[in-house]
């Protein structure tokens, strides 16, 4: 071996140096997001998914264009509980509103609460667990079993409690979900700091002279980019059912203003007698789930460098 | 704790000369297993270096070979202050950087850099090969966004990669491109001294010649000092000009890598010697098996730590350690027996 080691590499000249060098040049200017682009087009359920909920986000901007009444507008007192008919195509409700234009309403509570949780969750659970599985020590085991405390803890519950403290409305919706679902966001980035921190690359960096700001910004955040992006995706319509549930019990959003689980909450009372008062809201809580969740798979696929084609 | 004094002398004899770029005196790094805050039991302590003293001469390359596991990584890493040194000192270009505090540390180790082991796993796969390359330059605010661009074009040049490479990703090269990346970027700071950490055995073995090839040409380029670590004592013979053998946490021998080589004095040497191929059918050697596997560094056998599968062991080496003494100029040896 040392021998035809040796001839080996007596014999490699400069011009076998750049000719290596220069084969296998990749031709194609890659951009990581651009591919990333193209895989999530190529799956056609998070297509479909990222159609919905554009949709969503439109007609929850432009609800006020949409909705041919006001949500809390009497349209016809006479028409009380009327089936759905050309006129009003989602029928109308107890108190002779126009549940389409309810339901229209209703999407721009479900994606506020949804997003605006997660901005929450974003806010807390990231720089949480960051800074816990970067510095390891006395510091992730007393932020982690914070976590676990707030995790042993029903979620409900606690988003019950806090509802409870601040008085309902959407303020205190987004709060208190957001409050209560940090903790896993927070074990997330704590893993995979953990794993990251291990990595040739962090050590490169710290060899460069790099200091924990630096890599935690530069190299760790970065690459746990998917698993959060993913994460929050999944946990928007998971906001948005908690939203629901609370609405459903007469704790969330607060009459008139419309949300989908508060309509559906109503529209039980009536159940024996119509069903759309209930249907098409709940409808409406089933797409949003099922395309974020689409999306989300579709995301978590798309941005695996890994399964890179 | 007891020092090896003994040691300590004979190697402080040889330093406080300006030849010596690195001088590493009685270097431990132990690591502390479990025995958390509710284990019960202490945990292990893993003694993955334990005693090591050598000097590295300016302007040479120090080879350092070792089964996996014998600490030969975590030397590294420990000189390079990657891992906190449990005790003893790493006295680089005249200053012991062993105890300095991240800022000292900054201004001190610009001037040693460090090529690692696997190509892909150095490079982040979300930043592109120029950001890669000028990073150290960034973080040290070196020269304006322009001349930063510039050295990263002549940077990729030297190592023998295209210059207009610097907006591609990690992932469009192969392994041995890759490297030369890793190379480029351990090379931006102009350092003194490069610790290369196995920089070839992820490689191709016809990669493998094209980089140490590299390696060789680079060194006489810009002046520079290799700590060469590997477990293949081919590549390390053939690259150094002095070489550390390293066992269970220890080194048992050092010395010129010709002598090394040819009239190697310690029975894990020789062991290895005899163990690499040589491309020669009629040429018919006694090889030496080694009995057993690597003992764990959390409780290393008594005495030498070799004794186990020495083939030449005695009583007493299982009772006394030995210590590296010099069996000829600049030939040290840690055995009770070798002559």
């Amino acid at each position: 071996m040392a021998a035809s080691q040796d001839s080996n590499a007596d014999h490699v000249s400069q011009a076998q140096l750049l000719s290596e060098a220069a084969e296998a040049a990749p031709t194609r200017q890659a951009s990581l997001w651009g591919d990333a682009w193209r895989r999530l087009l190529r799956n056609k359920l998070a297509v479909i998914g990222m159609v919905i909920a554009s949709m969503l986000i439109l007609i929850a901007v432009f609800a006020d264009v949409i909705a041919p009444y006001g949500y809390a507008e009497t349209v016809a007192v006479d028409l009380r509980l009327t089936k759905p008919s050309w006129n009003f195509p989602m029928g109308i409700d107890q108190n002779g509103r126009d549940v389409f234009s309810r339901v229209v309403y209703g999407a721009r509570v479900s994606l506020l609460v949804g997003v605006a949780a997660q901005l929450i969750v974003l806010a807390i659970g990231v720089p949480v667990g960051a800074m816990a599985g970067y510095f390891g020590g006395t510091l992730d085991t007393a932020l982690m079993r914070l976590v676990d405390v707030v995790y042993a803890i029903p979620q409900l519950l606690l988003v019950l409690l806090i509802v409870n403290m601040r008085g309902p409305g959407m303020s205190t919706i987004f709060l208190a979900i957001g409050l209560t679902g940090w903790v896993t966001m927070a074990r997330l980035v704590r893993g995979q700091m953990l794993s990251i921190r291990e990595q040739e690359y962090v050590k490169a960096s710290r060899v460069s002279g790099a200091g924990p700001g630096y890599i935690i910004m530069r190299h760790m955040l970065p690459n746990s980019m998917t698993p959060i992006i993913v994460a929050l995706t999944f946990g928007i319509p998971t906001a948005i059912f908690i939203e629901a549930s609370l609405s459903f019990i007469g704790v969330g959003i607060r009459p008139p203003q419309p949300s989908w689980g508060q309509m559906v909450g109503t529209g039980q009372q009536y159940i024996r007698a119509v069903q759309h008062l209930m249907l098409f809201p709940s409808i409406a809580i089933a797409l949003t789930m099922l395309a974020f969740t689409f999306l989300g798979d579709g995301l978590r696929d798309a941005l695996d460098v890994r399964l890179n084609d | 704790m007891v020092i090896d004094t003994s040691v300590q002398n004979q190697i402080e004899q040889k330093t406080g000369s300006p030849d010596n770029i690195l001088e590493v005196r009685n270097l431990k790094k132990h690591f502390q297993i479990g025995g958390g805050f509710l284990a019960r039991g202490g945990g292990m302590n893993i003694r993955a270096v334990d005693d090591i003293s050598f000097v590295v001469r300016r302007g040479e390359t120090f080879g350092l070979v070792g089964e996996s596991g014998c600490g030969k990584t975590t030397l590294g890493q420990t000189i390079i202050r990657l891992y906190n040194p449990t005790e003893g000192s790493i006295i680089f270009n005249g200053a012991d950087i062993s105890k300095l505090n991240a800022n000292d540390l900054r201004k001190h180790r610009r001037a040693m850099q460090m090529i690692f082991q696997d190509p892909s796993a150095s490079l982040d796969p979300r930043m592109t090969v120029g950001s890669i390359i000028s990073e150290p330059l960034n973080i040290y605010g070196i020269g304006s966004r322009e001349e930063r661009q510039e050295r990263v074009r002549e940077l990729l040049r030297v190592v023998g990669l295209n210059s207009y490479f610097t907006n591609r990703y990690p992932h469009e090269f192969s392994g041995g491109q890759r490297q030369r990346i890793g190379i480029a970027r351990s090379l931006a700071l102009n350092p003194d001294l490069v610790i290369c950490d196995e920089p070839v055995s992820a490689l191709d073995v016809s990669v493998q010649a094209q980089v140490l090839n590299l390696l060789r040409q680079l060194q006489n380029d810009f002046n520079l000092t290799y700590l060469f670590i590997a477990h293949n004592l081919a590549v390390v013979a053939h690259i150094s000009d002095r070489v550390g053998v390293m066992y269970l946490g220890k080194l048992v021998e050092v010395g010129d890598a010709k002598v090394i080589t040819e009239q190697p004095k310690h029975p894990y040497t020789q062991a290895l010697i005899s163990a690499i191929p040589v491309a020669n059918p009629n040429l018919h050697r006694d090889r030496i098996i080694l009995e057993g596997d690597v003992p764990s560094p959390a409780n290393p056998p008594s005495g030498c730590r070799f004794h186990p599968r020495c083939p030449v062991a005695r009583a007493d080496c299982s009772e006394t350690e030995p210590e590296l003494r010099e069996l000829a100029p600049d030939h040290w040896v840690a055995c009770h027996y070798a002559e």
